[in-house]
């Protein structure tokens, strides 16, 4: 590989479809393993739907392979072949249809490992696709990376930032466990600096994506995105927030969380998915915990309302957690400092 | 392959030797269950240990399996060491999982048995990703998914048959029709006569067989088309045995709503005693089948005394096998 020059890497900005494309299109020609099946994804039927999958099944032939539309028969068949000792990536193309083969990801994928008592395991990889914002509605549009991580054996993931998404999948596709990436559909045109090819980033280690000292903000995923612009505009304030990027929601890096919010003894936990029994109550349970007696704040949660995501625009972003709430939150937790 | 032989007195006999295996282990498993020396959920197989010999006779070791909770005579007839097979029914370390899966999950690729599934019907889309796999790789193992006829009524048997055939998978549909989904008859759940009319369904590329699964010669010259099907990479087969369970759904299952003129009619058609008695026909002798009986039982003593010798799991294994990286387990 030619490595670019820091000066071009740093100026080169990319999409996160396009970093979710290059990822695919790189793990297929380091490992002959990988191969890739769901619906519409060959260039026949277009390169997929939203054109992640552009170019490869030309590129590398019968290892990408358009389904029917069948969910449980796209994963179910991602399983055996794992078992078989490839690396299928399959995609499922919108997260609510995720609910048609839960029983192959959560008593298969996720089990197998352990119910065999680590002679098999199931390195799948599943793409899919969620987020509100595009009055997509109820059916079309959640967030559901709870679900997977509250079963063991399954690691969830979910970028915020096109360098990221292509390091993450790189990661979710060599990894040796069955991986949800969650894509964002409202960040996918969205840039960002150009990742470095072939950069793997593990799973499970979370990111300090801006150090500060009076607030730690955990999240993942767009909230992410939001917190950063947030964080800028309270610097010029004097109010210094860290933002850490979980990256993985499941295993939960929970040393990270704790070291940063040691320092800081605030903390503001963002997710896009509704707020009950959503990953931003894991965190801030571990968060008291841990660190109860070092708090000078209760843990605060920002996230979406618990009602099913509504058409019109207006019930929609009210729906949505938002930017401001996160702002707001930030402050209400600095108000605490000195009270007990 | 075995396909274009002819059903000999040594087939008869290797069919044989295999079902009786299965048998004598689902009797012994029985009577440890009744006697309270075992405890643990069993689904008896007694009554379809032929079609699984006969199965099995024309499978090797690299050959995959998939099966179901009542799946401990595919798993024999694929070859699972005794051994193993019992300590994990008694939950020891030294089980094929080591007592992480139990009796519903039995896994032990050594043999081929690459997944054993609780849930019924879910094993049909995974065969389907090892045939696939095989394809991809150019090899001629064939997968061979072992199911009920209730499992040929959830959805994911239709997704897992359509893309078998447009993909044409080296893959053996074999749904072993015992009459009963769980405590149900086949007339109250399935609208279809024969279970493999269904491959009709899914063109050209699937092939429907229904077969006497409890006649050995039916069912093995029915095994040798499907086997050679799949390894020439001519496509699918949904191949249907048709049987009898005798044991009812699960062990202690008192089988109340099977109506007794079937059970007696069924019990007269117990393919372990005609068996037998073809084998005798066959030239081999009492004295040879008794030799035969002892060897298996003296196997079963070994592998049921190392069972029973085995420790418990280190309850460090609860830590284990979650992630491939342990420092990746949960807090």
């Amino acid at each position: 590989m030619n490595a670019p020059t820091a000066a071009t890497t740093a100026t080169k900005t990319i999409s996160f479809t396009e970093a979710y494309s290059r990822a695919l299109h790189d793990a297929m020609e380091m490992d002959p393993r990988v191969i890739m099946l769901g619906e519409d994804i060959a260039d026949e039927e277009g390169g997929g739907v939203f054109k992640v999958t552009k170019g490869l099944s030309t590129k590398f032939g019968s290892r990408v392979r358009t389904t029917p539309i069948s969910e449980q028969a796209i994963v179910g068949a991602a399983v055996g072949a794992a078992l078989a000792g490839l690396r299928p990536v399959a995609e499922i193309m919108l997260m609510n249809f995720i609910t048609v083969p839960m029983d192959q990801i959560v008593n298969h994928a996720a089990k197998l490992r352990f119910m065999s008592g680590g002679q098999t395991h199931v390195p799948i990889t599943i793409r899919t696709r969620t987020g509100a914002g595009a009055g997509t509605a109820g059916q079309h549009s959640d967030m559901l990376e709870a679900w997977f991580a509250h079963v063991a054996g399954m690691k969830v993931v979910i970028p915020s930032s096109p360098a990221d998404a292509y390091g993450l999948l790189l990661g979710c596709i060599f990894d040796e466990d069955p991986c949800l990436f969650i894509e964002d559909a409202m960040t996918r045109t969205q840039t960002g600096p150009e990742p470095e090819k072939g950069r793997i980033i593990p799973l499970g280690q979370a990111n300090v994506a801006r150090e500060g000292t009076d607030v730690t903000v955990i999240g993942y995923g767009r909230p992410l995105r939001d917190t950063l612009v947030i964080a800028e505009k309270l610097a010029a304030e004097g109010i210094s927030v860290e933002v850490l990027d979980l990256r993985t929601v499941s295993p939960l890096d929970t040393d990270s969380i704790l070291k940063s919010v040691a320092k800081t003894q605030r903390a503001v936990v963002v997710h896009e998915a509704p707020r009950s029994f959503g990953a931003g109550a894991e965190v801030a349970a571990r968060i008291q915990e841990h660190l109860y007696s070092e708090l000078k704040a209760p843990v605060l949660r920002v996230a979406s309302r618990d009602v099913t995501v509504p058409f019109a625009k207006v019930l929609e972003q009210e729906y949505l957690y938002k930017p401001s709430a996160i702002e707001a939150s930030i402050r209400q937790t600095l108000n605490g400092k000195g009270r007990r | 392959m075995t396909s274009k032989q002819d059903f000999s007195p040594a087939t008869l006999l290797a069919v044989y030797t295999l079902a009786l295996r299965i048998h004598l282990v689902d009797e012994r498993f029985r009577g440890l269950l009744r006697s309270g020396r075992l405890a643990a959920v069993y689904y008896s197989p007694r009554g379809q240990e032929i079609l699984a010999a006969a199965m099995g006779v024309h499978l090797n070791a690299r050959d995959y399996l998939v099966t179901t909770y009542r799946g401990i005579h595919d798993q024999l007839a694929k070859g699972i060491p005794l051994r193993s097979l019992f300590a994990e029914y008694y939950g020891k370390a030294t089980g094929a999982c080591k007592g992480k899966g139990g009796a519903m999950h039995i896994t032990h690729p050594a043999s081929g048995v690459m997944v054993t599934t609780g849930v019924v019907g879910s094993g049909l889309p995974i065969a389907n990703g090892l045939a696939w796999a095989s394809q991809l790789k150019g090899e001629d193992r064939v997968t061979l998914c072992c199911f009920g006829d209730g499992a040929s009524n959830i959805g994911a048997f239709h997704e897992a048959l359509n893309l078998a055939a447009l993909w044409k998978l080296p893959v053996i549909f074999l749904c072993q029709n015992n009459g009963y989904g769980e405590c149900t008859p086949y007339g109250k759940a399935t609208a279809s006569a024969r279970i493999s009319d269904r491959a009709a369904a899914y063109g050209p590329n699937m092939r429907g067989v229904t077969v006497d699964g409890n006649d050995p010669e039916a069912m093995w010259t029915a095994s040798a088309a499907a086997v050679a099907r799949a390894r020439s990479g001519e496509g699918p087969t949904l191949l249907e045995a048709k049987t009898f369970r005798f044991m009812g759904h699960y062990f202690g299952d008192p089988g109340a709503y099977i109506p007794k003129a079937e059970y007696d009619a069924a019990l007269a058609k117990d393919p372990m005693p005609a068996t037998r008695a073809a084998v005798l026909a066959s030239g081999v002798s009492e004295a040879e089948l008794e030799d035969l009986k002892k060897q298996i039982e003296a196997d079963i003593d070994d592998a049921l005394q190392f069972a029973l010798d085995s420790p418990v799991p280190d309850l460090d294994e609860i830590n284990r096998d979650i992630y491939a990286d342990p420092t990746g387990a949960p807090a």
